[in-house]
């Protein structure tokens, strides 16, 4: 895990989701236990139960007592809800601020953004 | 959680020099606790406090709720691993492990023999024979076997190579998990071991500086950087750590009230970035000017008590 990116069991959970919104981790598979998280990324196994519990408290993942977690049915589409309303200002809102430094007008964005789009 | 460990107001006077002034702390049950902190700053006394291996001054110590001082019933349930721990003279590795396992009532033989194999440590050879960082391996080897409830390792890496200080944590971690206690850990490398800590303690000239947990320390201390004006009004509002200038430019370590703050940060056009465990230490530790005590060493760890 990055130690200068924040409270780790909040990277344990992004993580897991980035599987889920990719499809990596399908819906009704078991995601990692917290010791193999802790292996894997060498955190406390406390700090990566930490962060599973937040996705079951998100509803993402469900517990199966004595089996471990697993992905919620529909929690790919929960998660793509939610990014999709965080995109303007995870993702715009940068933008727009290196635009203004620039003196780059919203109209030249979009064309930069159509440009983009055509040379793909 | 239960307090395996209460500190209570305890202090620690070696002549004219106090190692520890008025600390307080409790260690939870099955939890690692980092105990981190510059040289001399009391981290080496306080595990010897907790160990029975001194009485404080003043105050009070108490593991599984009686004073460690000369009681059996609480020691046998503890293992402390010193920086550069001696051992007898004629020792071999093979002797080593063989009294530590007559020693900790919950030593796990195939666990030690696993780790003398992890670190290549030759059972035969006499320990005096051995390089630095391979007689820092058999205390970590010990110190893992012996599944103490309570298990203090005292900057233990002495010597050890990047891979053997690696292979440390995994060992640690994975039979932690298998097997929770409470262990508490002093070190310097604390990028290194920053992900393991589930509670930190910062002690600095024998005072508490910090005492928290890490996920918290993580979501609450960040860097701010911008024009120098934004960022001094900005830090004012909340707990500035340390701040370093460059033209017109600033950059402050400042620890935030709520979670909200960081927005506003942003909103002020500061760039706001999280701030590592080991930097929010060195930021806090930098900060504390050393008390006006007569005579204050910076070796004090290293000094013998008086009597």
């Amino acid at each position: 895990m990055n130690e200068d990116a924040g409270p780790i069991f909040r990277q344990v959970a992004d993580q897991i989701e980035n599987a889920i919104v990719d499809g990596s981790l399908a819906e009704e598979t078991q995601a990692p236990s917290s010791n193999e998280l802790a292996a894997f990324h060498r955190i406390n196994p406390a700090t990566a139960a930490k962060g599973l519990n937040q996705l079951v408290a998100d509803g993402v993942l469900y517990k199966r007592r004595g089996v471990g977690m697993f992905v919620a049915t529909g929690a790919r589409e929960q998660l793509l809800k939610r990014r999709r309303s965080e995109f303007a200002d995870q993702y715009v809102r940068p933008l727009m601020t290196e635009a203004e430094k620039l003196g780059i007008s919203v109209r030249e964005l979009a064309g930069m953004i159509n440009d983009w789009e055509g040379a793909r | 959680m239960t307090a395996v460990a209460t500190v209570d107001h305890v202090s620690m006077r070696f002549r004219e020099i106090t190692a520890l002034d008025d600390v307080t702390t409790v260690f939870e049950q099955d939890s690692i606790t980092g105990l981190l902190g510059r040289n001399g700053a009391g981290k080496t006394t306080l595990m010897q406090l907790l160990t029975g291996h001194r009485v404080p001054s003043q105050g009070r110590i108490e593991v599984f709720g009686a004073a460690p001082y000369e009681n059996d019933g609480v020691l046998s349930r503890m293992c402390f691993i010193k920086e550069g721990q001696r051992y007898p003279d004629h020792f071999r590795v093979v002797d080593a492990l063989t009294s530590a396992a007559m020693l900790f009532p919950d030593w796990d033989a195939d666990l030690a023999a696993g780790l003398m194999s992890d670190f290549d440590l030759p059972a035969k050879r006499p320990i005096k024979k051995l390089s630095r960082g391979m007689t820092s391996a058999v205390g970590i080897v010990i110190g893992l076997a012996s599944r103490a409830p309570v298990t203090l390792f005292d900057e233990p890496y002495l010597g050890l190579d990047a891979v053997a200080r690696q292979l440390f944590y995994d060992r640690l971690l994975a039979d932690y998990a298998e097997h929770p206690r409470t262990v508490v850990l002093s070190t310097h490398l604390i990028e290194e071991i920053a992900g393991l800590l589930e509670r930190v303690l910062l002690i600095d000239h024998g005072r508490v500086l910090l005492d928290a947990d890490a996920e918290s320390l993580r979501g609450s201390a960040v860097t701010v950087s911008g024009p120098g004006e934004e960022v001094r009004s900005f830090a004012r509002q909340h707990e500035l750590l340390h701040t370093e200038s460059l033209g017109g430019h600033s950059r402050a370590v400042v620890r935030l009230h709520g979670t909200a703050d960081r927005h506003a940060a942003a909103v002020h056009g500061l760039s706001v970035e999280p701030t590592s465990l080991q930097q929010l230490v060195v930021a806090m530790s930098l900060q504390t000017p050393a008390p006006p005590s007569p005579m204050r060493l910076a070796a004090s760890d290293d000094l013998e008590e008086v009597s």
